[in-house]
């Protein structure tokens, strides 16, 4: 197909090929930026997480006398431990993305204060004897923590469990010993030390930042006897087969009720809890979603309207190319490569609008760089698109019968 | 005009509105197409304009001028950059005391949130727990609570740590049924409470003077003193940052280094606003002198759109949304532009011979504009529908300002002109082309 013809052409009609260009340059800068945000918040919703995340339910106790709660708890698993269909239970003092963080700043030496810049805030985990099985905490290296280290650690004063072991996720372990066995080694903050006997699977905190953060895993779990967990060993987790679980947990919370006349409980299934966690991200995603394909759409309906009035202005123009031996598919080749061009500039246009777009973004939000493959894939869905639209005005194009030529418009 | 005296400007102008009318109604297809693109254009950023409008909004609107939120910096050295560091952003027991009692301010009211077991005497209502406000009398008049019921407690019952409570209508509704419940007693955490006051319509958004818990349509239950609530030890709700070896966690205690605090006052005049300000490097100088602080003064005094702002309560969501929109709105706009230059175009005989039989150029573009501005109005009644179910389907979704999308007669406005706005811009390029013709050459084609 020769370009030459259809350049001149183009130059011919200026202002309907800027707005071609200028339509489809936008639609691409646009739709770069909403759809790498939907992959964003795809991922987040999507963000592994290693604990038994379908064989979960909790019940959260609260309201119960502050001098009993410590003692009430054995008691209370006991009860739970009786329900049929239940695996396994424990007491927590939180859960990945229940939006109860307790957060802690610790260093790998031992003068480290919390507002050191060289510290590493971490999400603090309390398990109570058996919560680590009951979670499905997936251990890498070392070990969970035994009968001893349970018994040992308790509250003080301080906001911070008195024990010396600790549980890492393999994040924190790569952040804190970058290429070397985190097991053994030991962090600190200004009056506490902790050291790793064991390296788990990665799980989330009860709140993350964004997506794809090494960060988000910054979890670290410590033993926790009853009696000395000072209330905070409030959540109990049972574990049971997935479709177990909405009954186990009405009867875990009409038991802890029971038990605990005065205590106010809130409970959930594990998957409902981080389905609704990411409840707005999900949302978010599906409006942005709806925008792009109705401004696809709106785009599409564009270059059909302004091809179907540029094919009409020129019927008298392709009936001469007819008339003197042109066949049909050279005339709906004509209108395509023509769009092809047209696609083309604006999508090239579009994509350094979209770098721009994507630019000024990470300096205001928490976005990263728009990754580099976003650019042939936008580039090829706008082209797939502008064909699509084209083919109705080339394909009525290509009909009109040569005769037209000997007729003045 | 051009064609006549400016008394005639109102029937040239029904005029064109008839021509107009009768232009789109020949061209149904590239008519609809363009109505389509700018209701879709404006119903998507009408939507997300109205939310970050709601959002963005001012919570006590006429009071939040003299409302003011003084943060001071009581943590040690560590980490300091004199200059670079802001201060903390809620204050200790005893700092937010120390303030409370020196009365440097028109009002004042120290506070924190509280989540409070309520045992109702209904039996056929469970017991549970309502988010609390702990605080002190100040809060009332300061923050223009409207009252349905009784009234707030005075500097006394603060005074007397009095088991008294203020409740709001939504909790009067739930607990007792409605109706003046003053003079009841409610009991909270087991201890029984004397109820003085009722309040009404009072639902500041955002919930600008704790953004700890929710931002946005916090709806707090139960109002009692700051003093009664610490003698019965109840849970404190909302964020604490202890400093150094700081006290427990979850239960900060009076003496422990841990901001909890909220402070609020109010300073009638830019004066005062400086004196109170003045106050509070001085009051930093003191403690530091005392060995309390140990960073040169480091103090804030921001007022409630300040604090908004420098908290960034607004989502980002919301602003990339709107961002978004209006992203989408420009790709209509360009699409109207191409549609209308086509339409336009396409009536080159038409106006070929109006040209010829003495219509001014300016005469053609106005009849152009007008065209185009009754495709704006048109596209914006579509927008408004669109609009109105966006803001549903806002409504709908989890987030916690979902219930607050409601259009408001500005936002009204502000689509209307928005469309025509759009529309007649997106005319302008069209109408000028369409007016190049040259009358003899159209008519000779024709």
């Amino acid at each position: 197909m020769e370009i030459l013809p259809i350049l001149a052409s183009l130059r011919k009609h200026r202002i309907p090929t800027v707005l071609i260009v200028l339509e489809i340059a936008l639609t691409c800068a646009v739709l770069c930026n909403a759809v790498f945000m939907i992959g964003q918040r795809v991922s987040a919703i999507r963000l592994p997480n290693a604990i038994d995340e379908h064989s979960l339910s909790t019940v959260g106790l609260s309201g119960t006398d502050e001098k009993t709660a410590g003692s009430d708890i054995p008691r209370n698993l006991a009860a739970l431990r009786g329900i049929p269909g239940v695996q396994a239970v424990g007491a927590i003092s939180t859960l990945p993305l229940s939006h109860n963080n307790w957060g802690w700043s610790f260093g790998t030496s031992p003068d480290e204060s919390i507002f050191n810049k060289k510290t590493v805030n971490f999400s603090l985990f309390f398990l109570g004897e058996g919560a680590d099985k009951a979670l499905g905490l997936r251990l890498l290296e070392g070990r969970f923590f035994n009968a001893d280290d349970y018994a040992d650690s308790s509250f003080g004063s301080a906001p911070l469990p008195e024990t010396h072991v600790t549980l890492v996720t393999h994040s924190i372990a790569e952040r804190m010993w970058p290429g070397q066995s985190a097991l053994g080694k030991t962090y600190y903050t200004t009056s506490h030390y902790y050291t790793v006997v064991g390296v788990i699977a990665d799980v989330l905190r009860p709140n993350i930042d964004g997506q794809g953060e090494a960060s988000n895993y910054f979890s670290a779990f410590y033993p926790m006897s009853a009696e000395g967990s000072k209330g905070n060993l409030r959540r109990y987790v049972l574990r049971s087969a997935p479709g177990d679980r909405d009954r186990v947990m009405r009867a875990a919370e009409q038991k802890l009720i029971e038990l605990n006349p005065n205590g106010v409980t809130k409970s959930a299934i594990y998957s409902d809890m981080r389905d609704q966690y990411f409840a707005d991200m999900r949302s978010m995603a599906w409006m942005l979603v709806l925008v792009c394909v109705v401004m696809l759409a709106v785009t599409a309906f564009g270059i059909v309207g302004l091809t179907s009035f540029w094919v009409g202005q020129r019927r008298q123009q392709i009936g001469i190319r007819r008339a003197v031996g042109a066949s049909r598919g050279h005339i709906m080749q004509y209108f395509q490569t023509e769009n092809f061009l047209l696609s083309g500039a604006g999508v090239v246009l579009g994509v350094a609008l979209a770098y721009g777009i994507n630019l000024y973004l990470m300096r205001h939000y928490e976005i990263t760089r728009l990754p580099w493959y976003y650019l042939p894939v936008s580039a090829i869905v706008l082209w797939g698109l502008g064909q699509l639209a084209v083919l109705g005005p080339a394909l009525r194009a290509a009909n009109v019968p040569p005769v037209v030529a000997t007729r003045s418009a | 005009m051009g064609e006549g005296p400016t008394g005639e400007m109102h029937s040239v102008f029904g005029y064109y509105f008839d021509l107009a009318l009768r232009s789109l109604r020949r061209n149904n297809a590239l008519t609809a197409l363009m109505v389509l693109a700018i209701a879709l254009g404006i119903g998507a950023s009408m939507t997300t304009l109205t939310v970050l409008h709601v959002l963005s909004g001012d919570p006590l609107p006429g009071r939040s001028g003299s409302l003011y939120y003084p943060q001071l910096d009581p943590r040690d050295g560590h980490g300091y950059v004199p200059g670079k560091v802001e201060p903390m952003d809620q204050l200790t027991w005893i700092d937010g005391m120390n303030l409370l009692q020196a009365k440097r301010a028109d009002r004042q009211a120290l506070m924190t949130g509280g989540d409070v077991a309520v045992q109702p005497d209904n039996s056929t209502l469970d017991p549970f727990y309502e988010d609390t406000r702990f605080t002190t009398t100040g809060f009332f008049p300061m923050f223009g609570v409207l009252f349905e019921y009784g009234h707030a407690w005075g500097d006394a019952e603060d005074e007397a740590h009095a088991r008294v409570a203020v409740i709001s209508s939504r909790f009067n509704d739930k607990v007792f049924g409605g109706g003046d419940s003053t003079g009841k007693t409610l009991r909270l955490d087991g201890a029984a409470f004397r109820i003085v006051g009722v309040t009404g319509d009072w639902h500041p958004n955002p919930n600008f003077y704790d953004l700890n818990r929710k931002s946005y349509n916090e709806d707090e239950g139960v109002f009692i003193p700051l003093s009664t609530s610490q003698d019965l030890s109840m849970a404190h709700d909302g964020s604490v940052n202890c400093w150094g070896n700081g006290g427990a966690g979850q239960a900060p205690d009076h003496d422990s280094p841990c901001a909890w605090m909220q402070l609020w006052v109010q300073l009638d005049s830019p004066a005062e606003v400086a004196a109170y300000k003045e106050f509070l490097v001085h009051y930093s100088e003191q403690q530091r002198a005392l060995g309390r602080f140990q960073r040169s003064p480091n103090v804030r005094l921001r007022s409630v759109m300040q604090w908004l702002d420098y908290q960034q309560v607004v989502p980002d969501d919301v602003r990339l949304q709107t961002g978004l929109a209006f992203g989408f709105l420009l790709v209509c706009l360009v699409n109207t532009v191409g549609l209308m230059l086509a339409k336009f175009l396409r009536r080159a005989g038409e106006l070929g011979v109006r040209r010829a039989l003495g219509a001014s150029r300016r005469a053609l573009f106005a009849q152009l504009l007008v065209e185009s501005g009754v495709v704006g109005l048109i596209g914006g009644v579509g927008g408004l529908l669109l609009a109105l179910v966006g803001l549903w389907l806002v409504r709908r979704q989890p987030a916690e300002y979902a219930p607050l999308a409601h259009l408001d007669p500005l936002m009204l406005l502000a689509t209307f002109l928005l469309a025509l706005g759009a529309s007649l811009l997106a005319g302008l390029l069209p109408a000028w082309r369409a007016c190049q013709v040259t009358p003899a050459l159209q008519l000779k084609s024709n």
